[in-house]
């Protein structure tokens, strides 16, 4: 029987709809089910979402945090304490699972075979909306990306 | 149960805890600034400065947005940023190591070099004569 006509109540619900949702990539119920890091939300998230961790392979955070100084052409540099505990936690949280394996080109998600893959027909004309000028801004299009839920129900694609 | 303080004694918590608050206002780290810079601020100066590119790509105002009192967008991610200006963003300027760390993060992107603190200065005091 489909667990969803078991479920009574209304977390149980939506526990079951996030579960059953398809994912931005194999084991995506496991990302998205990392409580973030505080200081990943206060100091990573200032400047753009909190990617999950498992959306870059383990190599990829650790190069991404030893260059913040030269991050993406900004100087994201922070003091050593809180590059330590930022370093320790997202490669404790990143992306194992076989798709997420493969370092992607300059350490970018949006670089990644399967962030292309899922994102093919997209039209070019989209990425240069206003609102969304950029494939790093997840959160233009995917409604719940600030809780780590990419499902493709849930994305609006603004005008 | 009630515990009866002389006059004096309230009287000393309230100033104790004024100079408490005090420790992160906007205009406390505005002195700071202007103080190592040995010089006064300039708010006219710091509107300039926050306008204007310096020999590179982005200026101020290209994430913080032009006046500063509404949110701003990153400018490479779209990030929306809350507005910088203190009085239409409360926290703004009240943690001195926060601050410290956005100007030299931000000076480095914009200027290509750390701020000076007659530039800070003057950046914190015009934005400090923004308004509702």
């Amino acid at each position: 029987m489909d667990a969803r006509l078991t479920c009574r109540t209304a977390s149980g619900a939506i526990l079951v709809l996030l579960a059953a949702a398809p994912a931005w990539a194999e084991g995506d119920r496991r990302a998205a089910a990392v409580p973030l890091l505080p200081r990943y939300q206060t100091e990573c998230a200032a400047c753009h979402i909190a990617y999950p961790p498992g959306m870059l392979p383990p190599a990829s955070w650790e190069r991404l945090m030893r260059d913040l100084p030269r991050h993406f052409g900004t100087d994201a540099s922070l003091d050593a304490a809180a590059v330590g505990e930022l370093s320790q936690w997202l490669t404790a949280h990143a992306g194992t699972y076989r798709r997420v394996r493969e370092e992607p080109p300059q350490d970018r998600i949006t670089r990644s075979a399967w962030f292309q893959r899922k994102h093919d027909e997209v039209p070019a004309s989209t990425w240069k909306l206003p609102a969304v000028r950029s494939p790093a801004n997840c959160a233009a299009c995917h409604t719940t990306a600030e809780q780590g839920v990419f499902d493709e129900h849930r994305v609006r694609i603004p005008r | 149960m009630v515990i009866s303080l002389p006059r004096g004694a309230f009287a000393a918590l309230a100033l104790s805890l004024a100079a408490t608050a005090q420790a992160g206002t906007p205009a406390e780290l505005a002195a700071a600034y202007a103080a190592q810079a040995g010089a006064p601020a300039s708010a006219e100066r710091g509107k300039a400065f926050f306008a204007t590119r310096h020999g590179r790509e982005w200026s101020c105002a290209s994430c913080h947005g032009a006046p500063p009192t509404d949110p701003g967008r990153h400018a490479a991610t779209g990030r929306s940023i809350a507005p910088l200006a203190p009085a239409f963003h409360p926290q703004r300027f009240t943690d001195a190591a926060k601050a410290d760390k956005w100007f030299r993060r931000n000076c480095n992107d914009v200027v290509g070099r750390e701020c000076t603190p007659g530039e800070k200065a003057d950046v914190l005091a015009w934005l400090m004569t923004l308004k509702p």
